[in-house]
């Protein structure tokens, strides 16, 4: 079964390969491939019939109940046997039939092997969420399949059309069966559900029901969804035959077949397969009589052969579904026959207008043949297929009293009489002598090209002389239906009703094909109900009209609307909840220690200057204003790390700010948002009070102890750590902190990658790189070349080796140095670097940790950094930060995994305790070494900082020229969004 | 248990902080977006604190008694937040330094795609589809042919592959 599965992927992907090797006798080879599966099925029929048919059932998915479940029962053999073999037939037909110039054979060919594997899995498998996936596997090749010529408009809507049709369908037969798997007593195994149907009558139920229905409606093209199969006719004819007779349109078929036997007594099921299989038997059949090209004359033709079909496998009782399965199999004989045949007068006259078309019967007499014996087992004459299964159903249902078996019969009556006269129809438009329409030309085609149809047409003929057969086969499936007599098989069934009934078919079908002209004239005139491809139409354009509009509305394309609409959301869904839910402060104090309340005062007044301020780096003095003031906030609510973290933060946020607003300009520009300032301050006050309003609510709305009650413990004794923050940083939320460093190296890689347009992989800069000739460090904004500068630029580099203070500090700009900076930096540097080692190793039982010490090594490289220019930044940490943070998300990342070799959990922490003698005992606890890798990528994160916006942006500024590019403050000057020049920025000028 | 009343003067700097932060975020510069950010962040940072209870002493064992210690699970989330806080200020920084180098200033702009489909929309234009045109099956029968002939007929009815391809480009204007 998998291997079968597996060698139509393989062929499907060596196709174009093959197609290419060999031509389009490729499609020789590759017919084997469908047709494997139909001598699979073949070979096992006797087990099928016992009903011991092999299965499978492979494990896949189980949280989803998704397994590979397949098994070939009588209904699946049927199907197989179809699928295969007809697939096996029509590709062997498009060796001759395509030019051996067309294009895109390959994909073709490998497309429609990959459709059939498709069909091949959907008919055999016993999982519905399976059956799904192949379900709507073969829409998508049946896609492509309809829109090979992509480049004609015809065929792209078609292909469109049929897959937001079908998948619209798809998608409410996967709803069906989620409600039918997860209903009580469902099940998502195919044969378990139909065994115990889950009717317990509920809506839900019956609404799972009618939805796998509408799949199988709009797959099989039934009214509504029946406009879809005639305009896929713009494929290849092949395609069309194979999927008008065996594949797509068939497994909507397939399904009702599959699931009547369980669910045909329901009585929504009963009308919706009554009044769609109906409506479309007759539809499909009365719009066939105005039809003159042959392939739109039969795709309606199947349009109305499936209603018939579905009609019949759809009810409950025995005898109706063997002559529906018989149908079954004589529809995929005759149908695929005509396309076939109608392909060979396509390629032989040039034309497929049955007024055009006249005297083929003599020039084209292999085609003649299979095109007549394939009509007559269409319309239903004996002794063909089509006839046994019509008179069987004819018979099944004159036997029975039931109101809606009669309306059942009248309209399998009125629809054989409409298949009589369009079958007879295409017999004359295809094959006659027309007065006044001269002999129409034929080429010659390959003795190949005739192989297929006469095949098929024959096979339709040996199985109607071999009825009991039919029987025997599919007698087995048919018995799993619930109610009435078992039916039969038959030629001559006796005189009675059936034959009667037959008469009167023949004869007004020969009535209304005598009337042809009068029909057609009527057609013409009279429109019946409303047009379902104008209201698909429509309905689509109605949907494009409306995404604009959505769009429109939603999508402003302004970043401050977006900002505001959230926070306004924010706002009105809190006083909503807060209205609804009575929320009330409750006690305040007004503060831990009075001396909060000065600090508070310094942050908001701080905070109030930052929003008004017009001067950037204004703006950024007063945030670290306002950071320091939080950091005082955090030591005195009792939380040293935060302080610590906070303080080390600000300070170097100040520094970042600072690297890049010197090259910005000192002021904000105009704003054209000047007219919104107001609401902008009326939503920032809403949004205020609102954070303050929570801010006092939710400490009271606590209705449980803090988890953090059990912190104390917990992380001493399986953290071995006294700094509570700490261990749950590296142990007991080990996971948010693997997280977190994460976007740390994200955000990182993300800044280098902004500010350097060269690899930055490279290498370091070190000072022997630098070239004193070009230029020194930050020699850009010099105050004038005074006599000082032009003295410091005379020093010679030798001379200056002794007293150098920092190795780097030649590569500055003279006026750039300061020596009492440069001994400080000398002084302290070491010193900081020893500090944060220690803060790293004593984080875990007092303040410290992994995050500040990276901090504070960062600052320790950001001072070398302001004291000795890019290149001392080089010497200072010789390696590029990708490799800092890669080892150490990396040494996170397998701290944590180390503890499975050992049998523990990830991220466990693990106690060393290393003896050293006389020093005393190491007492080391694994999460170290996730503390470290915590430092690398903290450094790795401050060190790319330093080389893109310090080192790299130097380097620019200096190779861009000295001066800062004019972008005046308060520039008069408009810029690009200024709403008015829209129009200019569209059509490329205007804008600055 | 943690002293969990409110305590007012936190709550006003968290207020303080987050709208002038907002009040700044609705702006288009984006170095004043990114101050608006840090100023939100560390009032959501203090709000944190609030939601934790009590200020107490710092959580470290052995400094004093557990129920005086202040709750350390907010502020290990604290803790991690400044630093992200870090990492995006400068990715948002460096995003300010290339909108300048690239187009003169740091703002951020409107999408104009965004607002063309808001002009389509005031018209009332929507894209023709393919559906709405060569509506007559008949029609569309007549010309669909498959590649059958060895040689393509000029004026006949070849396949003509690429013939057909104007509404493609036709379809955007």
């Amino acid at each position: 079964m998998l291997q079968l599965l597996a060698l139509h992927l393989l062929a499907a992907v060596a196709a174009p390969a093959i197609m290419r090797r060999f031509g389009r006798k490729g499609f020789l080879p590759l017919a084997l491939v469908p047709g494997s599966a139909a001598v699979w099925a073949v070979a096992n029929t006797g087990a099928v019939l016992d009903g011991r048919g092999p299965t499978l059932d492979v494990s896949w998915i189980p949280a989803l109940d998704m397994s590979l479940a397949f098994r070939l029962d009588v209904l699946s053999w049927l199907m197989v046997i179809l699928v295969g073999g007809v697939g096996a037939i029509v590709l062997g037909y498009c060796a001759w039939y395509f030019a051996s110039g067309a294009k895109f054979l390959g994909r073709f060919a490998g497309v429609f092997v990959a459709f059939a594997g498709a069909m091949l899995g959907l008919v055999t498998t016993d999982n519905t969420l399976v059956l799904y996936v192949f379900w709507e596997l073969t829409t998508v090749f049946s896609y492509l399949l309809i829109g090979h010529y992509f480049d004609r408009k015809g065929a792209r809507r078609a292909a469109m059309q049929a897959i937001i049709v079908t998948t619209l369908g798809g998608l409410a037969m996967l709803f069906g069966f989620l409600i039918l798997g997860a209903a009580e007593g469902g099940s998502y195994v195919i044969s378990e559900l139909i065994a115990n149907p889950p009717l317990d009558g509920s809506a839900l139920v019956t609404a799972g029901i009618v939805m796998v229905l509408v799949g199988a409606i709009s797959k099989s093209a039934l009214v509504p969804f029946h406009f879809w199969l005639p305009g896929a006719m713009a494929a290849p004819t092949p395609v069309s035959a194979y999927l008008h007779a065996a594949a797509m349109v068939k497994a909507g078929v397939y399904l009702v077949a599959r699931f009547a036997p369980g669910f045909a007594e329901v009585g929504l099921w009963q009308w919706m397969i009554l009044l769609t299989g109906g409506a479309t038997m007759i539809l499909g059949g009365y719009r066939a009589l105005r039809q003159h090209d042959l392939k739109l004359l039969l795709a309606f033709g199947t349009v109305s052969q499936l209603g018939f079909l579905i009609l019949l496998v759809g009810q409950a009782d025995r005898a109706i579904a063997l002559a529906g399965l018989a149908l079954i199999g004589a529809h995929a004989m005759f149908k695929a026959t005509l396309f076939l045949t109608v392909g060979v007068i396509d390629a032989a006259a040039g034309t497929r207008d049955l007024r055009q078309l006249s005297g083929l019967a003599k020039h084209l007499p292999w085609a003649t043949v299979p095109g007549v014996l394939a009509t007559f087992s269409m319309v239903g004459l004996p002794p063909f297929a089509g006839y046994v299964g019509k008179e069987a159903a004819l018979e099944a249902l004159v036997h029975s009293d039931d109101p809606m078996t009669f309306a059942l019969l009248v309209i399998v009556v009125i629809g054989s009489i409409l298949t009589f006269a369009y079958g007879m129809r295409f017999l004359w438009g295809a094959f006659a002598r027309k007065k006044g329409v001269e002999d129409t030309p034929v080429d010659k085609e390959a003795a190949g090209l005739y192989i297929a149809p006469n095949v098929l047409a024959f096979a339709g003929l040996v199985a109607g002389l071999f009825p009991v057969a039919g029987e025997t086969l599919l007698a087995p499936y048919a018995d799993t239906y619930p109610v009435g007599e078992p039916g039969h098989l038959t030629l001559w069934g006796g005189f009675g009703t059936p034959l009667l009934l037959t008469g009167v078919i023949i004869v007004g079908g020969v009535l209304l094909m005598l009337a042809r002209r009068g029909v057609e004239r009527v057609q013409e005139v009279v429109s019946v109900g409303p047009d379902a491809d104008r209201t698909y139409r429509g309905t689509m354009r109605r949907l494009d009209s409306v995404s604009v509009a959505v769009t429109s509305i939603t999508q402003r394309g302004s970043l401050p609307v977006y900002l505001a609409l959230i926070l306004l959301t924010t706002v009105v869904m809190i006083w909503t909840s807060v209205y609804a839910g009575g929320l009330r402060i409750g006690a305040v104090k007004p503060w831990d220690y009075p001396v909060q309340a000065g600090v508070a005062i310094v942050v908001a007044v701080a905070a109030f200057l930052t929003a008004r301020a017009r001067r950037r780096l204004k703006a950024v003095v007063l945030l670290g204003i306002t950071g320091y003031g939080v950091v005082l906030l955090f030591a005195l609510h009792g939380a040293p790390d935060l302080a610590l973290t906070q303080a080390l933060v600000e300070t170097i946020t100040l520094v970042v700010f600072i690297l890049v607003l010197r090259r910005l300009p000192a002021y904000y520009s105009n704003r054209p948002l000047k007219a919104s300032r107001w609401w902008r301050a009326i939503l920032a006050i809403a949004v205020g009070l609102t954070v303050t309003f929570v801010a006092l609510v939710i400490p009271n709305a606590r209705v449980t102890d803090s988890i953090a009650e059990l912190f104390p413990e917990e992380a001493y004794n399986y953290g071995y750590g006294r700094n509570i923050v700490n261990v749950t940083l590296v142990d007991i939320r080990a996971w948010d902190t693997m997280g977190e460093i994460s976007v740390l190296l994200v955000a990182a890689t993300g800044v280098a990658s902004l500010v350097f347009l060269r690899a930055r992989a490279g290498r370091v800069e070190r000072i022997r790189d630098h070239d004193m000739d070009r230029g020194s460090v930050w020699a850009s904004d010099a105050p004038g070349d005074d006599a000082l500068v032009r003295q410091g630029r005379t020093i010679p580099v030798r001379s200056t080796r002794n007293r150098r203070w920092i190795s780097a500090g030649v590569a500055l700009a003279p006026h750039r140095r300061s020596v009492i900076f440069e001994v400080a930096t000398r002084l302290i540097f070491h010193t900081m670097l020893v500090f944060a080692i220690y803060l790293l190793f004593a984080g875990h039982n007092s303040p410290g940790g992994g995050f500040v010490a990276g901090l504070v090594a960062g600052i320790a490289l950001t001072v070398r950094y302001l004291a000795g220019g890019r290149y001392e930044l080089g010497e200072a940490a010789p390696v590029l930060p990708g490799l800092l943070l890669g080892s150490g998300l990396f040494l996170s990342a397998g701290a944590g995994a180390v503890p499975l070799a050992f049998g523990g959990v990830v991220l466990q922490s693990v106690v060393i305790d290393i003896p050293l003698g006389y020093l005393g005992d190491v007492h080391l606890v694994t999460t170290l070494f996730f503390d470290i890798g915590v430092f690398l990528v903290v450094v790795g994160l401050m060190l790319d900082i330093l080389r893109s916006l310090g080192a790299e942006v130097d380097r620019q500024g200096e190779a861009e020229g000295r001066a800062v590019p004019d972008v005046a403050h308060d520039s008069p000057r408009s810029t690009a969004d200024d709403a008015q020049p829209l129009e200019d920025a569209l059509t490329g000028g205007g804008a600055p | 248990m943690i002293d969990m009343t409110p305590n007012v003067t936190l709550a006003i700097v968290v207020g303080v902080l987050v709208g002038t932060g907002v009040y700044l975020l609705l702006e288009r510069s984006l170095s004043r977006v990114i101050i608006g950010v840090t100023l939100i962040s560390n009032g959501v940072n203090v709000l944190m604190l609030i939601a934790g209870g009590a200020a107490g002493g710092p959580p470290l064992i052995g400094s004093g008694p557990p129920e005086d210690m202040a709750d350390p699970l907010p502020q290990a989330m604290v803790l991690t937040a400044i630093v992200i806080n870090l990492g995006l200020t400068s990715f948002v920084l460096a995003m300010a330094y290339r909108s300048w180098q690239l187009h003169g200033h740091d703002e951020v702009q409107d999408d104009l795609e965004d607002r063309r489909i808001a002009r389509r929309a005031e018209r009332g234009a929507v894209d023709k589809r393919d559906d709405d045109v060569g509506t007559n099956l008949a029609i569309e029968a007549a010309e669909a042919r498959d590649e059958t002939e060895e040689v393509p007929l000029v004026t006949g009815h070849g396949p003509q592959l690429g013939a057909e391809d104007d509404d493609v480009t036709g379809r955007r204007s």
